[in-house]
C-alpha cells in the first residue's frame, strides 16, 4: 500500500540521531510540563510552542508529537498522585487511580496507565495509518457545502454534546466566533471589529487566544481561590506490575482502545465519552466489582487506554479534514498554520513527507514515553511538590514569553491579559473553554466555506445544502439538537403505543 | 478589541439561592451582541458576483445569536440555573474570590506588558515572576528574586539568542 511506503520513509526520517534527539526533548518537556498541577495537555502544547520557533516544520512537528503524548501522560500521573485531574479526559482515571495510590498501589496504577497508554497509543496509531488514507480519499471529493456542514457539526458537537450545560457551551462558542471575526475580511478586505487599532487588522492569533484563556485565565482563577494548605502528594517508587495486575489489565487496555479510537476519530469526538464508557464497561465486566470505588486496576487501565486511543483518533479528522475536535488538536492546528501548512486532504498530496514523518514520530514518541516514564516516575512525582507561587508565576512568565514571541508586539500582552480576564470569568461562571477555542479556529474557515458555497450557487441559500454528504451531516446535527426532546417524549410515545397495540 | 473586560459582580457568592452575578454575563452578552451588530452596520455594503454574501451577514447573524443567547441565559438564571465554578488541584472553592491577590497578579502582568520593549525581557520578565510569586504569598524575597533573575536570563539566552525567538534586550542591550 502507498501509505505503508510513505510511513517507512517517515520512519527513516525520524530515526536519524538528530531527529530522535528532538523527539526525546519533546517527550521530556511535554511530560515535565504536563505533570505540573493545573496544566492540561492543551496548555502544555500552547506553552511549549516557543520551543518550535525557528525550527524547520518537520523537526517542529516531531517535537510537537512528543509534547502532545508527553503532556497527556503527565496529566494522568497528576490525576493518580494528586486526585483532582487537570482536564476532563482524565477525570475518570482519577476515580480509581487515586484510590489505588492511597491504598499503597500507586506504582501499579502508574504502571498500568503507562503500559496501557503505550499499548493503546500504538494500536491507535496503526488504526490511524489505516484509516486516514481512506478519510483523505473521501475528503478529497468534498466540496465547500460539505465542509461547511462538517464545521457546523463540530460546533454543535463541542458546544451541545460535551459539557454540562448546552446554553453555556453555546455561549462559549459564540464568544469564540466573535473573537474569530476580528481582523480584515479575507474576501473583501473590509475591517471588522478592529476599532482602528492597526495591530488588530491581522486578527487575534489563535496561540494568543489559547495561551490567554488557558494559561492566564487559569493563573488568575487560581490566584482568586488559592488553596493555602500544602497539597498531599502520594510518594511513589518505580512503577511495576505483578502477574495478577497484568492479567487484570490487558483486556481493559484493548477494550479501552476500541472505545477511544472511533470516538476520537468522529468529528463529534472528544475523550470524555469513551473514557466514561470504558469505565462503566470495565465495572460491569470485572470479576472484582467490589473493588470499584476503592481502587480497581481495571478502572485505571481501561479509561487510560481509551484516553490515549482517542487522542490518536482525534488526529484523523485534524489531519485529513482540518477539523479539530479537542482543545489540544485546535492548538496543534494553529501551530500548523503558523508554518503556513493547511491540514486537509491536500496536505497528504503536497507534503506527504511531513505528514508521514509526523505519524512515524507518534510511534517513536510513544515508545520513548514508556521507556522513560517507568524509571522516571519518582522524579515526575517530585515536580508535584513545586511551590504553588512559583508554579503560577512560571505559567504567567512562559505565557507572556510565548505570546510576545509570536509577533513581537507588546499589544499582544495586553490582549493576553484581556483574554485571561475572559478566561477567569468563564471559569467563575462555569462556561466551558473548549467551544471558544474551536470557535476561534474554525469560525473564519466556516465563514469562508459558507461564502464559497453561496458563491457557487449565486447567492441562493440552497447552495449551503449541497450534496448527500452535507445532507447526512445536517441530519446528524438535527438529531443531536433534538435529542433531549426525543428522550423526553419518546418513552411517552412508546407507552401510548403499547396499549394501543394490545388493545 | 472584541472582548471587553468583564467585571464579575462577585458580591454575592453564597451557594444558596440563585447566582445573581450571572446577570452580569447576560449584560455582557447583550453589550457584545450590540457592539458586533453596530460594527457590522458600519461596513459599507459590499457584494459582488464573486462574493454575493459580503462581509456583513456573518457578524449580524452572530450579533443576533448573542442577543438571543443573552435572553435565554437570563431566563435560565431567573429559574435558578447556574454554572459550576471550575475546580482544580490548587483551587479552594469554599473561599471567596481573593480580589487583592488577583489585582496584584494583574498588576505584575501589566507591568511586564508596559515595560517589555523599553526595559527588555530580562528586566520585565523578572518583575513579572517576582511580582506574581509575591502576590501569591511567597515571602522568601531573596530566593524569589534569584529564581526570577535566573529564569529570565536562561530564557533570554536560550530562546532569543539560541533559537532566534523575538525577545527584546531593551535597557541591557549590549550588556547581555
Amino acid at each position: 500500500m502507498d501509505s505503508v511506503a510513505h510511513l517507512l520513509d517517515g520512519f527513516a526520517a525520524v530515526l536519524a540521531p538528530s531527529t530522535l534527539l528532538v523527539a526525546l526533548i519533546g517527550v521530556i518537556a511535554g511530560t515535565a510540563v504536563g505533570v505540573l498541577p493545573g496544566i492540561g495537555p492543551a496548555m502544555t502544547v500552547a506553552l511549549l510552542l516557543p520551543l518550535t520557533y525557528g525550527m524547520e516544520p518537520t523537526q517542529a512537528f516531531i517535537l510537537f508529537a512528543g509534547i502532545y503524548y508527553g503532556g497527556m501522560y503527565g496529566g494522568s500521573t497528576t490525576s493518580i498522585l494528586l486526585n483532582t485531574p487537570g482536564e476532563s479526559a482524565s477525570v475518570v482515571t482519577a476515580i480509581e487511580g487515586n484510590k489505588m495510590a492511597k491504598a499503597g498501589r500507586a506504582a501499579q496504577a502508574l504502571a498500568t496507565a503507562a503500559i496501557g497508554s503505550f499499548v493503546a497509543g500504538t494500536l491507535a496509531n496503526v488504526l490511524l495509518v489505516l484509516v486516514t488514507p481512506v478519510v483523505v480519499s473521501f475528503a478529497i471529493s468534498l466540496g465547500a457545502p460539505d465542509y461547511f456542514a462538517l464545521m457546523m457539526l463540530a460546533f454543535v458537537a463541542v458546544s451541545a454534546v460535551l459539557g454540562a450545560s448546552r446554553l453555556r457551551g453555546i455561549t462559549s462558542l459564540l464568544l469564540g466566533l466573535v473573537i474569530g471575526l476580528v481582523g480584515i475580511d479575507s474576501v473583501t478586505g473590509q475591517r471588522r471589529l478592529t476599532f482602528d487599532i492597526p495591530q488588530l487588522a491581522d486578527g487575534i492569533d489563535v496561540i494568543v487566544v489559547a495561551v490567554g484563556i488557558f494559561a492566564v485565565g487559569e493563573a488568575l482563577w487560581t490566584a482568586a481561590h488559592l488553596r493555602r494548605s500544602k497539597p498531599t502528594v502520594i510518594p511513589v517508587g518505580r512503577p511495576w506490575m505483578g502477574a495478577q495486575d497484568w492479567k487484570r489489565s490487558w483486556r481493559p487496555w484493548l477494550r479501552g482502545t476500541a472505545f477511544g479510537f472511533p470516538f476520537g476519530a468522529l468529528p463529534a469526538g472528544g475523550a470524555e465519552l469513551p473514557t466514561f464508557l470504558s469505565y462503566v464497561t470495565e465495572k460491569r465486566l470485572s470479576k472484582h466489582r467490589e473493588e470499584f470505588g476503592k481502587g480497581a486496576i481495571e478502572g485505571v487501565a481501561g479509561p487510560e487506554a481509551a484516553n490515549n486511543a482517542s487522542a490518536a483518533g482525534t488526529l484523523v479528522p485534524m489531519l485529513a479534514i482540518g477539523l479539530p475536535t479537542t482543545a489540544t488538536a485546535a492548538v496543534m492546528l494553529a501551530a500548523f498554520e503558523s508554518y503556513g501548512i493547511q491540514p486537509g486532504p491536500l496536505l497528504f498530496e503536497r507534503q506527504p513527507t511531513l505528514v508521514w514523518t509526523l505519524i512515524a514520530s507518534l510511534f517513536v514518541g510513544n515508545l520513548m514515553l514508556l521507556v522513560l516514564n517507568l524509571p522516571l516516575a519518582p522524579t515526575w512525582a517530585k515536580l508535584l511538590q513545586i511551590p504553588r507561587p512559583y508554579l503560577y508565576a512560571g505559567i504567567l512568565f512562559f505565557a507572556s514569553m510565548g505570546a510576545y514571541a509570536v509577533n513581537a508586539q507588546p499589544m499582544d500582552l495586553a490582549l493576553l491579559l484581556v483574554l485571561g480576564l475572559l478566561g477567569f470569568g468563564m471559569r467563575r461562571f462555569g462556561l466551558p473553554v473548549l467551544p471558544l477555542i474551536v470557535g476561534v479556529i474554525l469560525g473564519p474557515r466556516a465563514e469562508q466555506q459558507g461564502r464559497r458555497s453561496l458563491q457557487l450557487s449565486g447567492g441562493e441559500l440552497s447552495g449551503l445544502i449541497g450534496g448527500p454528504v452535507a445532507l447526512t451531516v445536517y441530519a446528524a446535527i438535527a438529531l443531536i439538537l433534538l435529542w433531549p426532546l426525543l428522550r423526553r417524549f419518546a418513552p411517552r410515545l412508546l407507552r401510548r403505543d403499547t396499549p394501543a397495540r394490545t388493545g | 478589541m472584541s472582548v471587553q473586560t468583564r467585571e464579575p459582580e462577585a458580591a454575592d457568592e453564597k451557594p444558596k439561592g440563585g447566582d445573581r452575578a450571572q446577570y452580569g454575563v447576560c449584560a455582557f452578552l447583550v453589550l457584545l451582541g450590540v457592539m458586533v451588530i453596530v460594527d457590522a452596520m458600519r461596513i459599507s455594503h459590499f457584494a459582488s458576483s464573486n462574493d454575493p454574501v459580503g462581509p456583513r451577514p456573518v457578524p449580524i447573524i452572530l450579533g443576533v445569536l448573542l442577543l438571543i443567547t443573552a435572553a435565554v441565559y437570563t431566563v435560565d438564571v431567573t429559574r435558578g440555573g447556574r454554572g459550576e465554578p471550575e475546580s482544580g488541584e490548587d483551587i479552594d472553592l469554599t473561599s471567596r474570590i481573593d480580589w487583592r491577590t488577583v489585582l496584584l497578579v494583574i498588576a505584575a502582568f501589566a507591568v511586564n506588558a508596559v515595560l517589555i520593549e523599553w526595559a527588555g525581557w530580562v528586566i520585565s520578565g523578572t518583575l513579572l515572576f517576582w511580582g506574581t510569586a509575591f502576590a501569591l504569598g511567597s515571602r522568601h524575597h531573596f530566593r524569589n528574586l534569584a529564581v526570577a533573575v535566573s529564569l529570565s536570563l536562561i530564557t533570554f539566552y536560550s530562546f532569543a539568542i539560541g533559537l532566534g525567538v523575538n525577545l527584546p534586550a531593551g535597557l541591557l542591550q549590549g550588556i547581555l
